[in-house]
């Protein structure tokens, strides 16, 4: 039996790593979307008791010797943009098909990853939250382990699109731009982690 | 229109001399597809004949075929699985007091057992599997995307059932008594679900980057338009389920004050295993059912649009997933509580199941405007939707507060209507794209009494458990509560049903098995069907298609047929 179909022209990228990051980044907002309204929900059903001297209501939520280094806290959140802004840069490069400029953008990229992971372990020699002490200890770890499990895999990423761009691949515009949507993704949910986590608490 | 190609030569890569000469596309030129997807497949073949390099092989295969058949056979497993444990818990449930078979513990890890399997074990995976077997070639790829991430899917998926089940046996799900344990069930519920994540995230992303040429997301076969749907919303709401887990893995671990230990992981997990969360896994059944009809009728689909509406309105079923609850229409309080539970209650339970209703009523139109025979793969699709339309309604009722139904075993026999449905969905489109996996056609008339018995099954295993809710005979099993008298009957029926569910999966591998060590060979098109994968050689080859057409509607296969069809 021969039928006939039209046959087709040849085709060109369909942006496939691209879409799948974009996929990535839904999914995982909705596990930090979550797990933010997990948080809340347990902060709002935290139980309450008078003070000692009975002139204050106090939650049992986060225990009053814990101080949030705001400094280590602040510095991540302001340090997000520049990410964004390194692996837009590398966007920008890639898209001239300038590798030198395309694979400095991505290596400050990395360097400022490390800097975010390093932030974020002062704050837990800092802040020193005992994991078993109430919803708080445990919910905190959960969620910034979270969040830092995800820079590690920006990072990851970044360390790929990086060796791919040192071994001559000019022609990896999908790669820097699917590199550069996650760390948009990353900024934007840090800040909220930030807002709810280290702001609200 | 313009340069002709073969049906043929989309796999052969002959090309006509029209093509040749009128557009330029001369042989070898074979245009790559996308651009991770040219080295998939052909690297599969292993020179060992010995078993070990055979297990290499299917271990490390990243053609898409081999994977969604890897995931459909370990489905099929957990059905028997599931239906064996089905047969216990009747059995316990006839006469605790003089009969049992588990202690109180035990008991209660089986039903945990009994509702994992349903769900993740059996219905997520087993329709997942499908969709990576077929959506490829449905949509005109030569591969399905990042194939080691299905690959990865599968194998996380599998592990993870494996640490689950082994959880449950010591005493570690929800509820248990085993803490240690407890940390092993939230891990393996977490491995299998990064696998689903994965497996959904190489089907979502195929449909929308590897379709041929041509091909709009409005013309996708209905099929791929469920799959791309259940995969979207698998990816927008197991996420969420991921983080509860999370939570609950941190707190179990070091604390166990915050989320209750054993306990909190039935309050906290519960909902990922009940309706309407568990909409998400049957959707790709209605597709399978718009799929079937169309091409049982010999017509082209009429009101498609309305069709792919239908399908996608089930997806309103997240909302109930997302919020983590089941929203139970409560007409107290005051007017303004009763409007808020009116509407919740209508999005998470009325949509879907609006969904579902359309897209029957839009897929039977078919029939109505076609000359329809019924073949085994239609007789399956269309039972199991009517299954699964039956638990999609018995979760409406559920969920109306002064029903009463909360808490009983009806929710049990929801989930049996929605998990054994999607089965024989399964089943049905297996037959139908049988000669595209295995190369074979499976005896209609025995398949068609096969789909004859999963009904019968279906009916007996979950429709007691509706009357016995109407008992107030509680879920799982528990002590206290007086199975003698009139709902041991039931029981025992629901225990029948399952044993005969467990039946009709042996007998049908049986037939599969068969068939395919007959090999009897099946036409490349043996049913006359309408999309791509019909135009490719059964079984289908490694990548698919050598070649690549141009498609211009939604059943490109029939535009290029003489014209036999019915007018819509």
């Amino acid at each position: 039996m021969t039928l006939a179909l039209p046959s087709a022209p040849s085709q060109t990228s369909r942006r496939q790593v691209l879409v799948g990051t974009a996929l990535v980044a839904a999914a995982a907002g909705m596990l930090i979307a979550g797990m933010l309204a997990m948080w809340m929900k347990f902060r709002a059903g935290a139980p309450t008791r008078e003070s000692a001297d009975g002139l204050k209501i106090i939650k049992d939520w986060m225990s009053k010797d814990i101080i949030v280094p705001e400094v280590a806290a602040n510095t991540m959140f302001a340090t997000f943009p520049f990410a964004a802004l390194m692996a837009q840069w590398a966007v920008y490069a890639a898209k001239r098909r300038d590798g030198q400029h395309r694979s400095l953008a991505l290596v400050i990229l990395f360097g400022i990853g490390i800097a975010i992971v390093n932030a974020q372990v002062a704050i837990y020699a800092q802040m020193e939250v005992v994991v078993a002490e109430g919803a708080f200890g445990a919910m905190f770890y959960a969620i910034t382990g979270t969040m830092l499990a995800l820079i590690v895999s920006g990072m990851a990423f970044t360390a790929v699109a990086f060796f791919r761009s040192v071994g001559g691949r000019d022609d990896d515009l999908q790669v820097i731009s699917a590199n550069a949507l996650y760390w948009y993704f990353l900024t934007a949910a840090f800040t909220a982690v930030w807002f709810f986590v280290y702001v609200q608490k | 229109m313009g340069a002709v190609v073969s049906v043929r030569a989309l796999h052969l890569g002959e090309i006509t001399p029209e093509v040749r000469k009128g557009h330029g596309v001369s042989p070898g030129d074979h245009p790559k597809m996308t651009t991770n997807d040219t080295h998939v497949g052909a690297s599969t073949k292993s020179s060992g004949s010995s078993v070990v390099a055979s297990v290499g092989q299917w271990m490390t295969s990243s053609d898409h075929k081999k994977i969604g058949r890897l995931f459909i056979g370990w489905s099929l497993v957990h059905a028997i699985e599931v239906a064996v444990i089905g047969i216990i818990f009747g059995l316990e449930r006839m006469s605790p007091s003089s009969m049992q078979i588990f202690d109180g513990d035990a008991a209660l890890q089986l039903s945990w057992l009994f509702r994992h399997v349903l769900v993740l074990g059996l219905l997520a995976p087993l329709f997942i599997g499908i969709a990576i077997a077929v959506v490829p070639m449905q949509v005109g790829s030569k591969a399905i995307a990042f194939p080691r991430l299905a690959q990865y899917g599968f194998w996380a998926w599998f592990f993870g059932s494996g640490l689950v089940l082994i959880s449950l046996i010591a005493n570690g799900g929800p509820n248990g008594g085993n803490a240690d344990m407890g940390d092993l069930f939230l891990m393996g519920v977490g491995l299998l679900l990064v696998g689903l994540l994965s497996a959904s995230l190489s089907v979502a992303t195929t449909i929308l980057t590897s379709r041929a040429p041509g091909m709009s997301l409005d013309m996708i076969p209905a099929f791929s338009w469920s799959a791309l749907i259940a995969s979207i919303a698998t990816l927008l709401t197991v996420p969420v389920a991921m983080s509860n887990i999370i939570y609950l893995y941190v707190d179990h671990t070091y604390a166990q004050n915050a989320f209750g230990g054993g306990k909190g992981m039935e309050t906290w997990l519960g909902w990922i295993y009940s309706a309407p969360h568990t909409f998400v896994f049957v959707i790709m059944a209605l597709g399978v059912l718009a799929e079937v009809a169309p091409v049982a009728a010999r017509v082209r689909q009429p009101l498609r649009p309305v069709l792919l509406g239908g399908i996608a309105l089930i997806s309103t079923a997240t909302i109930g997933a997302v919020t983590q609850t089941n929203h139970v229409l409560d007409l107290s309080g005051t007017n303004g509580d009763k409007l808020s539970s009116t509407v919740l209650f209508l999005l998470t339970n009325g949509l879907p199941l609006l969904g579902m209703l359309v897209a029957l009523a839009v897929a039977m139109l078919s029939f109505k405007e076609g000359k329809p025979t019924v073949n085994a793969a239609f007789a399956f699709s269309i039972l199991g939707v009517l299954m699964i339309l039956a638990g999609a309604t018995g979760s409406f009722l559920a969920n109306i507060k002064d029903a009463g139904l909360q808490g009983t075993s009806f929710s049990e026999g929801v989930t049996l209507y929605l998990a054994y449905g999607g089965v024989l969905v399964a089943l049905g489109a297996l037959t139908h794209w049988a000669p595209k996996l295995w190369g074979v056609v499976l005896d209609d008339k025995k398949v068609l009494g096969l789909a004859g018995l999963g009904l019968i099954g279906t009916v007996l295993s979950s429709l007691p458990l509706y009357i016995a809710g109407f008992a107030d005979q509680p879920a799982n099993i528990v002590t206290g509560f007086d199975y003698d008298g009139p709902v041991a009957l039931w029981n025992v029926l629901a225990a029948a049903g399952s044993a005969l569910i467990a039946l009709v999966v042996l007998a049908y591998v049986g037939l599969l098995v068969a068939a395919v060590s007959a090999g009897a060979g099946a036409k490349d098109d043996p049913w006359d069907a309408h999309t791509l994968e019909w135009s490719i050689p059964s079984p289908a080859p490694a990548n698919n298609f050598a070649s690549l057409a141009t498609v211009s509607s939604s059943e490109p296969l029939l535009d290029a047929k003489p014209s036999q069809e019915v007018p819509a």
